[in-house]
């Protein structure tokens, strides 16, 4: 892990944000949309390194911040019915429905477990064979692979337990319809580093060529954030709007085409509501029919149709990155982690929550 | 855009059941304290142990139990996490630790041999950080109604110094010493609990720290308040004294050691190591000029922050790359991230 500290070099750090500083001749506004670097710009304070005609704004880069209200109480419906328990990765345990949260549901004897990947799901069905374990797949482009992995895995077991909710979202629609937005201000793009280790980044060709915004694909460390920004910075300077790849060390131009190849023969476009921004056009993955015997929605009768969401909350305009979470009414008053009123604020990847553990008292 | 529902759900009611962040070390365990217990009970909450002067002696007692899964695992065993975290609370008062009690609450169909090497880890423990456990409780329950074994342990201790040490003694210009490395426990845990297997095995902290504690003051350190670090890891322990003490931290984080197995780890699962659980593990406050010395006496010691000014109970961080941020408790328990 000795590469971590180059990566979190001071030196390195302050002579990437002098650079970036004497690079720009006027302001731009560019967006990151992972949420792991919505965390990382605010854990090391990376926002006070950079000069001030320079905002960064956050994006919809948090897989729980962006699963709607429907899929969650979906999944805490299967939590609490008879004979199943529903698995999922920690992060999505505390993230309110539209009634309660998994945890919450839990106390009250829902059947939850926390796993860490989707193959621990498929052994927990193989140890409990008088059980339905449903894991509720959430997760951008990185985390397909590894569930598509898992179906297999069941498939060749002949596991008649195990099946997936699946929430998976794919970046480029989102980005598509973020850019395309008319309330969109964005001038430049980060992308996120470690789903493009999974994808490539050709996808990104199409969509910085039609909107003219430059696409850096980063990493996740300090120094990888400022080189992305330096870099975006340039093409604006020069007024080029061109996909560049600042995380070479971990992403080719066409990505894994193993794992890419195996989701495309398990998984298929459909398309998904996002919370706070609406349905976007082929943005979610679901399982092929070839493979829906591991669907949740198609083995167990789930309730249907949309959830009203309450009006205080300015998620969708946080997610879009058209207003900071700071400037929300609610923030860390009547919304706090403790009492969210939105996922953002209860992710540990959510822009919200990011102000909250770090930005506050700046703010 | 198809159409923007700019949307989010409602807040969820106050909590009318128990949840696990009750018991997290962060926000809801200390809402729980302050609403539940402190208005009920009035104990002396912002310590570790309480002191009591009884027929001209000066003591300290504390109480503490003990759920760990797994019971077993790298570097120690429920068994002697239960004689260290008790003596430790007592040392943290500045109190030479005498005798403990211990309190077991048995799952029926627990393997004897397992109970064996519990209690033999105990006297074991207790051998070592020279204390005696002079008596005890045991009570079975119905298979499922615990997990293996909880453990109870209550401790009594005598004071070595004249003072009190707690927060209110903190002050503009004192200096926070760490003990030692931090995030060692938490991940030992979690990597044994959750079959979670990195390049070396990490090792657990869980030691007795009383004799370093103790000889800050017999060495002469002039200490204002001392914490060990449990649940909620360092960053709880600064700000809860920060809080009580109203007074603002500054930490470098420079100066705070993490090796590097814990560092990957929580790299990995994207936890924040300043969060994660220690049971070896303390910190001083100790007057300006104090620190550097306070470090030497502790293997492992160093000098990490600071006591700006009084008045906000704010904790602030300078960051590797140099910037500040706030420190904040978390709501309960860091979970794993997605990806």
């Amino acid at each position: 892990m000795k590469h971590l500290d180059e990566y979190r070099d001071s030196g390195r750090a302050r002579a990437l944000a002098a650079e970036i500083a004497r690079a720009m001749t006027r302001p731009w506004r560019i967006m990151e949309i992972c949420g792991g670097q919505t965390h990382a710009i605010l854990r090391f304070g990376i926002g006070e390194l950079l000069p001030p005609g320079l905002e960064l704004v956050h994006g919809p880069g948090c897989p729980v911040c962006v699963t709607p209200l429907e899929l969650i109480d979906r999944a805490i419906e299967l939590a609490q019915t008879s004979g199943v328990v529903l698995a999922s990765f920690g992060d999505m345990l505390r993230v309110p429905g539209s009634k309660t949260d998994l945890l919450a549901a839990r106390a009250r004897g829902a059947q939850v477990a926390m796993v860490y990947s989707p193959l621990e799901a498929v052994r927990l069905a193989v140890q409990k064979q008088d059980r339905q374990i449903v894991f509720f797949a959430v997760g951008f482009e990185t985390t397909v692979p590894g569930v598509a992995l898992a179906v297999r895995e069941a498939r060749q077991l002949g596991l008649r337990n195990f099946s997936i909710l699946s929430a998976h979202v794919l970046v480029p629609p989102a980005l598509r319809a973020i850019l395309g937005s008319p309330q969109s201000r964005i001038q430049g793009v980060l992308a996120a580093g470690h789903v493009c280790t999974v994808e490539g980044y050709e996808d990104y060709e199409p969509i910085a060529a039609e909107f003219g915004v430059p696409v850096v694909v980063t990493g996740f460390e300090p120094v990888d954030l400022l080189q992305g920004i330096l870099l975006c910075v340039r093409q604006l300077e020069q007024g080029r709007a061109e996909v560049e790849n600042q995380y070479a060390r971990a992403v080719r131009r066409e990505g894994n085409r193993e794992a890419k190849a195996l989701v495309r023969e398990m998984f298929e476009p459909v398309d998904r509501k996002w919370r706070g921004i609406g349905v976007i056009p082929s943005s979610g993955l679901a399982l092929r029919p070839a493979w829906r015997e591991f669907d949740a929605e198609a083995r167990f009768a789930l309730s249907t149709g949309a959830v009203e969401e309450p009006s205080e909350c300015i998620s969708g305009l946080v997610l879009q990155g058209a207003k900071k979470p700071y400037e929300c009414a609610a923030f860390a008053t009547r919304c706090t982690p403790e009492r969210p009123l939105g996922a953002p604020m209860v992710s540990s990847e959510g822009a919200c929550a990011a102000y909250y553990r770090y930005g506050r008292h700046h703010a | 855009m198809p159409d923007f529902a700019l949307s989010c759900p409602a807040p969820l009611a106050q909590h009318d059941r128990v949840l696990m962040a009750h018991g997290g070390g962060g926000r809801l365990m200390r809402e729980l304290i302050e609403r539940m217990f402190a208005v009920r009970l009035h104990p002396q909450h912002e310590t570790d142990a309480a002191t009591l002067a009884l027929a001209g002696k000066r003591l300290a007692l504390t109480t503490d139990s003990f759920v760990v899964r797994p019971i077993f695992f790298p570097g120690g065993d429920i068994g002697s996490l239960a004689v260290h975290g008790t003596v430790n609370d007592l040392a943290m008062a500045g109190a030479e630790p005498v005798a403990l009690s211990a309190a077991f609450i048995l799952e029926e169909g627990l393997e004897m041999e397992t109970l064996s090497r519990v209690v033999d880890s105990m006297a074991e423990a207790a051998r070592r950080a020279d204390v005696r456990i002079v008596t005890g409780d045991t009570k079975v329950v119905e298979r499922g109604h615990a997990d293996q074994l909880y453990i109870t342990t209550t401790g009594v201790g005598m004071l070595i110094h004249d003072g009190e040490l707690a927060p209110w003694r903190v002050t503009e210009g004192d200096e926070v010493v760490l003990s030692g490395d931090i995030g060692r426990h938490g991940m030992a845990v979690m990597s044994a609990r959750e079959g979670l297997t990195f390049e070396s095995e990490i090792v657990s902290d869980s030691a007795p720290v009383h004799r370093e504690a103790l000889g800050l003051l017999s060495g002469g350190v002039r200490v204002h308040c001392m914490r060990d670090l449990t649940r909620g890891g360092l960053a709880s322990a600064v700000i809860e004294i920060a809080r009580a003490a109203r007074v603002r931290v500054e930490l470098d984080e420079t100066r705070i050691p993490v090796r590097e197995d814990v560092r990957a780890a929580c790299e990995l699962l994207g936890f924040d190591p300043l969060y994660v659980a220690n049971e070896g593990r303390f910190i001083a406050f100790v007057a300006e000029g104090d620190g550097e010395r306070a470090a030497a006496l502790l293997p492992g010691g160093a000098v990490i922050g600071k006591v700006k000014e009084t008045g906000s109970g704010v904790v602030t961080l300078r960051s590797l790359i140099g910037a500040q941020r706030v420190l904040d408790l978390l709501s309960g328990e860091q979970l794993p991230r997605i990806c």
